[in-house]
């Protein structure tokens, strides 16, 4: 191999030769990236089951996508497929995609509609607490594959991989709100050992439902600033209460910068670096000295042979609950230190609120584009900065400004932290 | 075989399944002359018989109280066996290590509030406004740590903060190819020198009415009285009988393991894994593949530990298989005697071998009817998992 496509350390340069993703602003890069650099706020009042009672009755959720059943699994599937399609058609792969498949899919339970389908057919009660000795009474009198199909996490990355022909066994992950960023990070991880050319990265995240909603609730982790909608996101101010819950879903094509060339495809960006750091902090609390987020900063740094001086725009996790804004800030704070306020950082969630699984991958997408286009991205309904937070955010406007080197943050529930470093090609 | 800086190589294994707890009564039922016991709980899920957990301490492990109760068992069982593996690496309590240590965690879900899901149940088979009710009650009964001891990712969780393992934290899910992939992947990166030492493993409750319904909604169990997993008929149910089984690996360099005098149970000298359609010989040509490393081990001391699920067909195919391509080596269904663990039916037969090769075992068959006794003791071993419903892996392991 060449010189000029090996890394710092030796190691394949990665580019990523195709993207698509959905969010609620709309399907393919194109339109959300119109909405997103135009200031448009997906987040809407939630349509998909009653919320009269609930503290929490806005979200991101993604209902323009056709599904043959109303469920998660349907709903995550079908987002991956149509960002995947979207992915391979700009890369210009068609055909088996011959490498392996690293999904980022939120975990599954039976849906409550199941559940009652389950208890409409099972023989009564007999005493409280019974229920699922009468499910399995029903499920013995006659058998539920769809059912059993639809609650194994293997489903989706079954369906991927017959459908684009990935190579090998697929991994399905979760890192909570870092899972995005981890499929990325296993994809770049997989090319540089030299196991395949290219890898099919994709994160999806297609579960708000009422379960999941009361229980993000009973966590207080979302915002219950629910009127206008569109206003509840406002990562970095000082009246952000919480983040709003999303869906979306994104795929990224990487593949070794010396295989890409080799076959004449465009190249979009290089994924230059990866850094990870798990906390121990506590089961829903980070650090609250960001240990491990600087940790995370700077092993993506390093991992990118960039200095802190390299970076030019940091796309934040910025999920506007109190305590991310804040950690993220001080973690921020101790890696870019007197340079910070000078470096735009922008929060994506403030248009289209967490989404979760995806979100990752989505910000990884957004974080290209913004290369590519030399737009900053705003962090919308920036009224009232937390004047304990100093940060360009880029308020409410987007600026036309070009980079060459981006961080991406993800930070997770459970204590699972990923960021990534992207640069412009060339590399 | 040829020993390199980058081996990836065994050095701790925690295991808990119906046999017992840690490696010692799993490495004395390996080295017994004597086909082991099993360990069956026939009343507790009547007409489903699942093998249990055995008797557990659970502070030996999980020391805090409080750390305790924001888990379920699954939970639990998998920070159990993670700081075992700990324990037996020499690692536990080493800070410098296990903050640098990375994880893979092959994890499905926790357990449900089945009176809560049942209270909301009842309840509705009352009303026509179900999803009305459904808020209602999920606000007012749901618990907040239930939702935690819930989260795929939060076994992992709990290990970070039990045992203070923050190199990184990954978890995977997908049933038997979790498991599978949680290794596999664990294992190129430390050859390819991306890791130095991983946690790796999984844990798998069996005794949850939610995962019984799992498994009966393809009418899955082994129903009556126990029989060897060769032996199981269609009459019978479907053959598989699930068991509560925690196993995880330390799995470091051999540079990384020799420079801080580690114990190696074994090397793992191949791991891969899988999927597709499994119709008209799909699945043996591909288990062939996954096969090759193997193909030259000596017969008189390679031990096969076979994942076989109990399902009829895949285990009759995986039996005809492994009898085609391995003649003469002894087979060991490992899930014939601790049960079938999803997630972590692969690490537990991975945990098993690297105890046999680690001790040179003459393991003895766990069926005796079916499985042939050992010429030698173990020099190399083979492990196999195909899942139940999809994908499939093979691990091969050589004794030092």
């Amino acid at each position: 191999m060449s010189k000029a496509y090996k890394d710092h350390l030796g190691r394949p340069i990665v580019a990523v030769t195709g993207m698509g993703v959905i969010t609620s602003l709309g399907q393919g890069l194109e339109d959300n990236w119109a909405a997103l650099s135009g200031g448009v706020s997906g987040i809407h009042k939630i349509s998909r089951f009653p919320t009269d009672s609930l503290s929490t009755r806005i979200s991101g959720t993604v209902d323009f996508i056709e599904l043959p059943a109303e469920n998660a699994v349907e709903r995550s599937y079908a987002m991956a497929r149509e960002t995947t399609l979207e992915a391979l058609a700009q890369a210009g792969i068609s055909g088996d995609f011959n490498g392996p498949l690293f999904l980022a899919a939120p975990p599954i339970e039976p849906e409550w509609s199941a559940r009652f389908e389950l208890a409409d057919r099972s023989p009564p009660s007999e005493r409280p607490g019974d229920a699922y000795n009468r499910f399995l009474a029903a499920m013995r009198e006659k058998a539920d594959p769809v059912f059993h199909e639809a609650v194994l996490f293997g489903s989706i990355s079954e369906r991927l991989a017959d459908r684009f022909g990935t190579r090998g066994l697929p991994v399905t992950l979760s890192t909570a709100c870092a899972s995005g960023a981890t499929a990325i990070q296993l994809g770049v991880e997989a090319i540089r050992q030299g196991r395949t050319d290219r890898a099919l990265t994709v994160a999806t995240d297609g579960s708000v439902s009422a379960e999941a909603l009361i229980r993000f609730s009973l966590l207080s982790a979302l915002s219950t600033q629910n009127d206008p909608p569109e206003k509840a996101s406002k990562p970095f101010t000082k009246e952000r209460d919480g983040f709003v819950i999303a869906e979306g879903a994104a795929t990224l094509v990487l593949e070794s910068l010396e295989a890409a060339l080799a076959r004449g495809a465009r190249v979009y960006g290089i994924l230059k670096g990866c850094g990870e750091k798990a906390d121990l902090f506590h089961r829903t609390r980070s650090s609250p000295d960001g240990g491990p987020a600087i940790a995370t900063i700077r092993a993506a740094l390093a991992d990118a042979g960039i200095d802190e001086g390299g970076i030019g725009y940091i796309n934040a996790h910025g999920t506007s609950t109190p305590e991310n804004d804040k950690m993220e800030y001080l973690s921020m704070s101790a890696v870019f230190g007197e340079r910070l306020p000078s470096i735009p950082v922008s929060s994506n969630k403030s248009m289209i609120g967490h989404t979760l699984t995806a979100a990752g991958a989505v910000e990884a997408v957004f974080s290209i584009q913004t290369m590519l286009t030399g737009t900053l991205p705003p962090t919308i309904n920036y009224q009232n900065p937390d004047p304990a937070i100093v940060l360009d955010v880029v308020p409410n406007v987007r600026r036309d400004q070009q980079v060459t080197a981006v961080l991406s943050n993800s930070f997770g529930f459970g204590g699972q932290n990923a960021s990534l470093v992207m640069t412009a090609e060339p590399a | 075989m040829t020993k390199s800086a980058n081996d990836v190589v065994i050095t701790g294994v925690g295991i808990v399944t119906s046999q017992g707890v840690g490696a010692e009564p799993h490495v004395a039922l390996l080295r017994a002359a004597e086909p082991p016991k099993v360990r069956i709980e026939m009343e507790r899920f009547a007409p489903y018989p699942v093998h249990p957990l055995p008797e557990i301490d659970w502070s030996q492990q999980i020391p805090k109280r409080g750390d305790q109760r924001q888990m379920e068992n699954w939970q639990r069982l998998g920070v159990f066996a993670a700081g075992l593996a700990l324990d037996d690496a020499g690692l536990k309590d080493n800070l410098d290590a296990c903050g640098s240590m990375d994880m893979i965690v092959a994890a499905g879900g926790g357990e449900r509030d089945i009176n809560v899901d049942s209270l909301i149940v009842d309840e509705a088979l009352k009303r026509n406004d179900r999803e009305r009710l459904l808020n209602e009650k999920l606000t007012t009964e749901l618990r907040p740590t239930l939702f935690l001891a819930q989260l795929s990712n939060l076994l992992a969780g709990n290990i970070s903060i039990v045992h203070k393992v923050t190199g990184s934290s990954r978890t995977f899910m997908g049933e038997e190819a979790a498991g599978i992939s949680a290794i596999e992947t664990a294992f190129a990166r430390i050859q390819a020198g991306q890791s130095t030492h991983t946690l790796v493993g999984g844990a798998f409750s069996a005794e949850r009415l939610d995962i019984v319904l799992l498994i009966e909604a393809i009418q899955g169990h082994a129903l009556g009285e126990w029989q060897p997993i060769w032996s199981r008929k269609p009459e019978n149910g479907g053959g598989m009988i699930l068991g509560s089984v925690g196993a995880f690996l330390v799995l470091e360099s051999r540079e990384y393991a020799e420079a801080r005098g580690a114990r190696i149970y074994a090397t793992i000298a191949a791991i891969g894994g899988d999927r597709g359609g499994r119709e008209d010989g799909r699945l043996e040509a591909r288990l062939r593949g996954l096969a090759k490393p193997a193909r030259e081990l000596d017969p008189q001391s390679t031990v096969i530990f076979a994942g076989a699920s109990g399902f009829h067909d895949l285990t009759q195919r995986e039996k005809t298989f492994l009898e085609t391509e391995f003649a003469g080596r002894p087979v060991r269904a490992y899930g014939g005697l601790v049960g079938h663990g999803i997630e972590a039916q692969f690490p537990v037969g991975m945990a098993l071998a690297a105890l046999s090769l680690g001790n040179a075992a003459k393991v003895p068959p766990f069926d005796p009817v079916a499985e042939a006794p050992m010429g030698a003791p173990a020099k190399a071993a083979i492990v196999t998992t195909i899942g139940h419903a999809r994908g499939e892996g093979i691990a091969v392991l050589a004794a030092e």
